[in-house]
């Protein structure tokens, strides 16, 4: 198959576009989240910069870029320098197998609203989740201190804890869309999400994609209460901004995530379908903003009991319950 | 069973922050928004002046013993007539705790707090208040009260004339 030159020029400029909304909804969703998190302490948040504040992640920007690049003098230097990349870009690279709304037709040509329609996408998610870990893993060890350090190896020890419950919850999901396919498993909701199906599956996935981009109750890896802030204690300026824009980038592309396997995707009545997926993902962003205004920070060892005691015995019964109930639909 | 009160309480205190985040803010934008402070809030001292248009203040030094920083400073001097007054009076405002108790101890209801809580200098020396910044031409807080009028015997009116007073008795007419 060879692609002609439109072909390119459109995937080219899904490209520019995903990179663009992902990145200033990064953006704002910083600013969404100081000013929710103000209403429900009875603040009014940012509202200085622009109307509404709307101009604060601008003013952020400037700030972060215009601040000293600081670089410990005992740091392993070019671990320490890679490690903020690392952390942000599976981020942004998970949001290709997501569909964000239904196929539209450009110049007579079907034109899939996903960059990749991998048919293992369940599966590149889960992995490049893994692959974030490390970012955070070598950038807590390459700042050669200790917060660092203790941020970095909690954030694996949160890791091995909260990602097999969240392989797990998504295994009923996959064994009801018979496909490891993201754009399958969209479509087999054409009728009924399967948070329907799978509330418990759902309620497993929430928490463990929760740990999964290391927000409040499970942020145990930044904990500023106790480790000044975690494994990006040494690093200033823009590099902070990329661990902090990955974190919100993780948020966004964590709430099209939970969308696209238990929402529904982008189907929905009467609105368009990339709508309906964009409202769907901020109601899940919000949900998280809203459960760091509520709940406060677990301990690192009751994360591990939850994980491990609680969620992952519950996502295998629940695998278990589900194939029963298949077994009892086919016969 | 603790397990169902447990989650049970988690979405109370989500309902908690829902209701919280609907609630309009107790924010006071300050630049823009004042709040108006009560009439007896301490803020920026004054030294006032009697109905008469006369100062109250007889530099009695009183306030500035009271002053627990030590922040008001003054120098005592005389009329003519007998008054006192002060000859320059100082308080150093970057040191004030604005605790009140210059104005509890004025016996002449001269030193006295308002409510303005706008003082604010690029330069902490502009913050050191004269007489001249000090004194006011209003009464502040009693329009009537005039010390001369009841007491500072012998100094302004003769001796019995003040308000609550009575002519001196002549001891030597007072014989049985």
């Amino acid at each position: 198959m060879t692609a002609s030159p439109l072909d390119i020029a459109l995937f080219a400029a899904k490209l520019g576009v995903v990179f663009f909304v992902i990145l200033t909804m990064a953006a704002y969703l910083v600013l969404a989240e100081r000013r929710i998190l103000a209403w429900i302490q009875d603040r009014k948040g940012p509202n200085r910069v622009g109307p509404f504040g709307m101009l604060q992640p601008l003013a952020d920007l400037i700030k972060l870029l215009t601040k000293e690049d600081f670089i410990p003098s005992a740091a392993d230097r070019w671990l320490f320098l890679l490690a903020p990349a690392m952390a942000a870009i599976p981020a942004i690279l998970t949001f290709a197998v997501i569909p964000f709304g239904a196929p539209i037709t450009i110049a007579g040509r079907q034109v899939p609203l996903l960059i990749a329609d991998l048919n293992v996408g369940v599966l590149f998610f889960l992995a490049l989740s893994s692959i974030a870990v490390y970012g955070m893993a070598i950038g807590g060890w390459a700042s050669n201190s200790k917060y660092s350090l203790l941020g970095g190896i909690r954030g694996l020890a949160q890791l091995i804890s909260y990602e097999l419950s969240m392989g797990l919850s998504l295994v009923p999901v996959i064994m009801l869309a018979h496909s490891f396919s993201l754009t399958a498993i969209v479509d087999a909701q054409s009728t009924v999400p399967f948070i329907v199906y799978q509330p418990v599956a759902f309620i497993i996935f929430l928490i463990s994609i929760t740990a999964e981009c290391k927000r409040i109750p499970f942020d145990i890896p930044e904990a500023e209460g106790e480790l000044v802030a975690g494994f990006h204690t040494e690093y200033s300026g823009m590099r902070f901004g990329l661990f902090f824009v990955g974190e919100y980038i993780n948020i966004i592309v964590l709430g099209g995530l939970a969308t696209t396997f238990f929402l529904g995707g982008w189907h929905g009545p009467f609105l368009p379908p990339v709508v309906w997926f964009t409202i769907k993902s901020l109601a899940v962003a919000f949900f998280f903003i809203w459960m760091r205004g509520t709940l406060p920070r677990l301990r690192y060892d009751q994360l591990m009991h939850l994980g491990w005691k609680v969620l992952t015995p519950l996502a295998l019964v629940n695998i278990l319950a589900t194939g029963w109930w298949l077994a009892l639909a086919a016969s | 069973m603790p397990l169902i009160s447990d989650i049970k309480a988690i979405i109370a205190g989500f309902g908690v922050t829902l209701h919280h985040m609907l609630r309009r803010p107790v924010t006071i934008q300050y630049p823009e928004e004042k709040r108006v402070p009560y009439p007896r809030f301490r803020a920026r001292i004054v030294l006032t002046r009697d109905p008469d248009g006369g100062e109250r203040c007889v530099a009695c030094y009183l306030c500035s013993a009271a002053c627990p920083v030590d922040c008001i400073s003054m120098q005592a001097a005389e009329r003519d007539d007998g008054r006192r007054y002060a000859a320059w009076f100082r308080i150093n405002f970057s040191r004030c705790i604005f605790c009140g108790l210059c104005a509890e101890a004025c016996p002449t209801l001269a030193i006295q707090m308002t409510p303005d809580y706008e003082i604010c200098k690029r330069d902490i020396m502009d913050l050191v208040y004269e007489k001249e910044d000090l004194l006011i031409d209003g009464c502040g807080k009693d329009n009537s009260y005039n010390f001369y009028h009841h007491a500072g015997i012998g100094v302004t009116q003769p001796r019995g004339a003040g308000l609550e007073e009575r002519l001196p008795v002549d001891v030597r007419s007072l014989l049985p």
